[in-house]
């Protein structure tokens, strides 16, 4: 499965989301950040893998990120997990932690197959998106608009660590660019 | 060639027994309930579902308490439900976790029917491959002592996949609710009340 994106220059142009989704994590003291890449996460894993005070975990699937987050609450500290929406099905097994035990659970989820996407495999797998968290037991909140990225995170922080809640931010594909093979590098 | 195979409920007995700070991940199943059996204890996690997901909440923890031994003891299904975290684990290379896998080749909840150690899986040869530090097959007493030895003080991440009889033992179950079984641990390892959480995630980084 193709697994990449790229910005369009008009996407590159706008504010630094992934900056002040980064500055979310931070003010929250999140410590250990998992992810499987996602373009539009690129520049977010690059600033986590550069701070000295975040842990950065590349994983070989989603739901490792789900087990990951449980076990660094167990000992004390906080985690994000980020993805893209094909690697939500992924997790389901794997929320009955939340689900079950309570475990505060971040996930920041870029969301392919919804704007300008050309990949069927991804349109399909979007559609299942919010249905499956859901079943998951995961509350969700979109992002669309750069400006909003860091109000949205920091509230889905809140309801994560604070409220014990199992969150998953939804980043609109309009936000993050399309995907075109033609501007791969 | 079965009946030179370690029993199980010995060797986490040995595993465990003067366990001083150890924190304990169990995988579910059998392997849960063989932790229960040598004392249920507040700082033993034992899973009741999240197949695959032992070795990635070891790796939670250990990275979360650096100064803390992690001992993830789980069984062979569980473990190959979860082999990307090998590799996931052996990226961050936690000196403070050790993984033990009780391999009796078996699905022992469902049926006993084979696992892929029965066909020949080495995943002592697979945690090798993914880069721990250590990983060894245990299949014999004098193993079982090195294996306590590296447990509380080898640098790791180490692996040791102890082949055991596949007899039944009897059911010695952990208490199955997930929020007290959280609660507890967290009492137990970070000092404080669950209603304080936020107090205590300040003074952890």
């Amino acid at each position: 499965m193709q697994r990449k994106t790229s910005r369009t220059p008009a996407g590159a142009a706008a504010a630094d989301w992934p900056g002040a989704i980064y500055r979310a994590l931070k003010s929250h003291r999140v410590a250990q950040v998992s992810y499987v890449p996602d373009a539009g996460h690129k520049r977010l894993i690059e600033l986590c893998h550069a701070d000295r005070g975040m842990t950065a975990v590349p994983l070989t699937t989603e739901e490792e990120g789900i087990g990951l987050a449980a076990g660094a609450w167990l000992g004390g500290q906080r985690a994000a997990l980020l993805m893209q929406s094909s690697g939500v099905g992924n997790c389901i097994n794997a929320l009955t932690l939340s689900a079950n035990c309570g475990f505060p659970l971040l996930m920041v989820v870029t969301l392919r197959g919804e704007w300008g996407e050309f990949n069927p495999w991804q349109i399909r797998t979007r559609q299942a998106t919010p249905d499956a968290l859901r079943l998951g037991g995961v509350r969700t909140l979109r992002l669309e608009r750069a400006e909003d990225a860091l109000d949205t995170v920091t509230a889905a922080a809140k309801l994560a660590f604070e409220g014990y809640g199992a969150v998953a931010v939804l980043i609109a594909q309009r936000l993050i660019g399309t995907k075109s093979f033609g501007e791969e590098p | 060639m079965s009946g030179a195979k370690l029993d199980r409920r010995k060797v986490v007995t040995a595993l465990l027994e003067r366990r001083g700070e150890l924190l304990v991940v169990a995988g579910l199943g059998s392997s849960a309930w063989d932790c229960t059996a040598a004392g249920d204890h507040p700082l033993t996690f034992p899973l009741w579902g999240a197949m695959g997901s032992a070795c990635m909440i070891g790796l939670g923890l250990a990275l979360a308490q650096p100064r803390r031994r992690v001992l993830v003891v789980t069984g062979d299904g569980e473990m190959l439900m979860g082999l990307g975290s090998l590799a996931t684990i052996a990226a961050q290379r936690p000196g403070n976790l050790v993984i033990v896998v009780l391999d009796n080749e078996r699905y022992g909840e469902t049926g006993m029917q084979k696992t892929h150690t029965a066909y020949g899986t080495d995943l002592a040869a697979i945690a090798t491959a993914c880069g721990f530090a250590r990983a060894e097959i245990v299949r014999s007493s004098p193993q079982v002592a090195g294996m306590r030895a590296g447990i509380h003080r080898a640098k790791g991440p180490l692996f040791y996949q102890v082949k055991v009889a596949s007899d039944p033992d009897p059911l010695v179950l952990p208490p199955r609710d997930g929020a007290y079984l959280k609660h507890r641990f967290r009492d137990a390892l970070l000092g404080r009340s669950p209603a304080t959480d936020s107090v205590t995630d300040s003074v952890t980084d």
